[in-house]
């Protein structure tokens, strides 16, 4: 009785041993989809509290302006962090949340939007266009969320299936949407560039890991072909 | 456009009871922080008396004017001054005038106040950054205080300081800006009846986020041009390198008039929002203020001279 015990302790323990278990591990991937789903509101929740007990300060649209554009862009880089952890934490499990994740980037990228369009330039459209054209920071976020919108459109399960493998070729427009998005706001700020710069920076990460992984799964591939470089170099020398 | 004539009265006499309702919400807060603000505060103000100027308009509240303020030198959010400004010392003050004049002078903050007649103005202030406010102001035209010092006539600008400490001022030990503050006007610019050297707002002393104890006020410019804490008054012959400018000159002109047909490189000039206004509204030449000013720049290119 006691080895069997003994034993089914060392079993769950070496399953557990990479992460401790946290008390979400308990919940069903449903529940925590949910749960997941409600904090991913947390931030406009908050801008209604505010807005609903004069906190806003001042310049209340300038405020819910660049909170909206703020968590655009967290949500872009959070939605980006989830391969890493895959990698990292080889918990697949991860995969499950990247879809709403992205869909909230886009979601909040949408409102942010919308309060420049409504309460920035209350719908002049000859303004909104001259400024599309000559604000560079204005080009770059609204060229980021255009390449949001062919993800968020195919971001259902029947897109994925339909596309196949162009699904993931698609996708990849995260990359220059969150690229763009960085720029807009490195080029909005007046003088302290030190968040944006915060921003760049865990972008640059996220982006470089990629990078990395690419490499690595290239140079055994490299190096296969390399051995066909003497052979060439030599010939060459031959003349 | 001075009224001249209105009689001398007390502080409390004048500034309208919703004001003193405002700032007594602001400082509901911090029980502790309200009687140190409105014991000293008040007993250091000489009188002072109502002008004509911006009557017609309805002025921003204290707490909009006292918590969203550009003041790098405590820091680069609009909420950063309101929070950190704290730690600069008013009192006591010199505001050390010098430079291109027969009468130099280091002047005690308090003397100045003496000195000169205090008057309160409304003024609109446009930031370069499209938004504004009304702000009733307290203090005197900088011509009074540059007739007193008799500029030379190598004097053809007047440059501005702002205190340099980073003990009192935080924000300094960044490098946002090449500290100190510089800010400066032409000579002209300088004398124009408009240009103030304010020491209150709301017929109080001039909170530490706004520039206390002593900044200058142009109304007809860009918020930048306004130097805060002035520690010094030079008057120079070349046009100084201002902050800013200095900064990005692309960006940020030697001039800096407000004017809706020059855009800021980045955003557009064109319209403002009035804090406390949900609609944006049109930005007016020379911040409105044109039929007194437009003759200081008569056959300027002001696209050049921004
Ligand atoms: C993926 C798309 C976008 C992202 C990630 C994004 C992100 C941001 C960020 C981080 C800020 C600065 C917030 C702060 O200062 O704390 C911001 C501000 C701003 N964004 Fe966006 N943005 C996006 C798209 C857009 C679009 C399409 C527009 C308009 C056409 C726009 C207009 C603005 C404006 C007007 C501001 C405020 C500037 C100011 O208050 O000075 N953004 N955005």
């Amino acid at each position: 009785m006691r080895p069997v015990e003994t034993g089914v302790m060392a079993a769950k323990d070496m399953a557990f041993r990479p992460v401790a278990a946290p008390f979400w591990s308990r919940l069903s991937p449903r529940t925590l989809k949910v749960l997941l789903f409600v904090v991913c509101l947390v931030p406009l929740a908050r801008l209604f509290v505010l807005g609903f007990s004069h906190g806003l300060g001042a310049n209340p649209i300038e405020f819910v302006t660049r909170s909206l554009g703020t968590w655009t862009l967290s949500f872009l880089l959070i939605t980006l962090a989830i391969t890493p952890l895959r990698r990292f934490t080889g918990q697949g499990q991860w995969l499950r949340y990247r879809r709403m994740l992205g869909l909230f980037a886009f979601f909040y990228g949408m409102l942010h939007l919308t309060t420049y369009l409504w309460l920035d330039q209350f719908f002049d459209w000859g303004d909104i266009l001259k400024d599309i054209y000559k604000r560079p920071f204005i080009t770059f976020g609204m060229t980021a969320f255009l390449l949001l919108v062919p993800l968020a459109v195919t971001s259902n399960d029947r897109s994925v299936r339909a596309l196949k493998r162009n699904w993931a070729r698609l996708h990849k427009l995260v990359y220059p949407a969150a690229i763009l998005a960085v720029l807009h706001y490195y080029w909005l700020v007046k003088l302290d560039v030190t968040q944006p710069v915060i921003y760049a920076s865990v972008l640059s990460l996220l982006l470089g890991l990629r990078v990395w992984w690419w490499w690595q799964k290239r140079v055994p591939a490299a190096k296969a072909g390399n051995a066909v470089a003497p052979a060439l170099a030599s010939r060459g020398r031959q003349g | 456009m001075a009224a001249d004539s209105t009689p001398r009265i007390v502080p409390t006499e004048i500034t309208p009871e919703s004001v003193y309702e405002k700032r007594r919400e602001f400082l509901k807060g911090s029980l502790a922080l309200a009687l140190f603000a409105s014991l000293p505060v008040q007993a250091a103000l000489p009188a002072w008396r109502k002008t004509a100027w911006g009557r017609d308009e309805s002025p921003n509240t204290w707490e909009e004017v006292t918590t969203y303020n550009n003041f790098y030198e405590f820091g680069t959010s609009k909420e950063d001054p309101a929070k950190n400004a704290g730690s600069l010392r008013p009192r006591p003050w010199t505001v050390s005038v010098e430079g291109e004049c027969l009468k130099p002078r280091a002047w005690d903050i308090d003397a100045l106040t003496k000195a000169f007649p205090l008057e309160e103005r409304i003024y609109r202030m446009r930031c370069v950054e499209g938004w504004s406010m009304v702000i009733p102001w307290l203090g005197f035209p900088l011509a009074e205080l540059i007739k007193q010092a008799q500029p030379t006539g190598k004097a053809k600008y007047v440059e501005f300081v702002t205190l340099k400490d980073t003990k009192q001022m935080p924000g300094q030990r960044w490098p946002v800006l090449d500290w100190p503050y510089v800010e400066g006007l032409r000579l002209d610019e300088a004398m124009h009846p408009l240009t103030l050297l304010s020491v209150g707002i709301y017929g109080k002393e001039l909170p530490k986020q706004n520039g206390a104890p002593i900044r200058l006020v142009v109304p007809w410019k860009y918020g930048f041009k306004s130097a805060k804490s002035i520690v010094t008054i030079r008057f120079v012959e070349k046009q100084p390198t201002t902050a800013w400018n200095a900064a990005a000159a692309n960006e940020y002109g030697f001039y800096s008039n407000v004017n809706p047909e020059v855009d800021h490189p980045r955003w557009s000039q064109a319209r403002e929002r009035r804090i406390g206004e949900f609609f944006k509204r049109k930005t007016e030449m020379y911040n409105g203020y044109g039929d007194q000013v437009a003759q200081l720049y008569a056959g300027m290119d002001l696209k050049k001279y921004f």
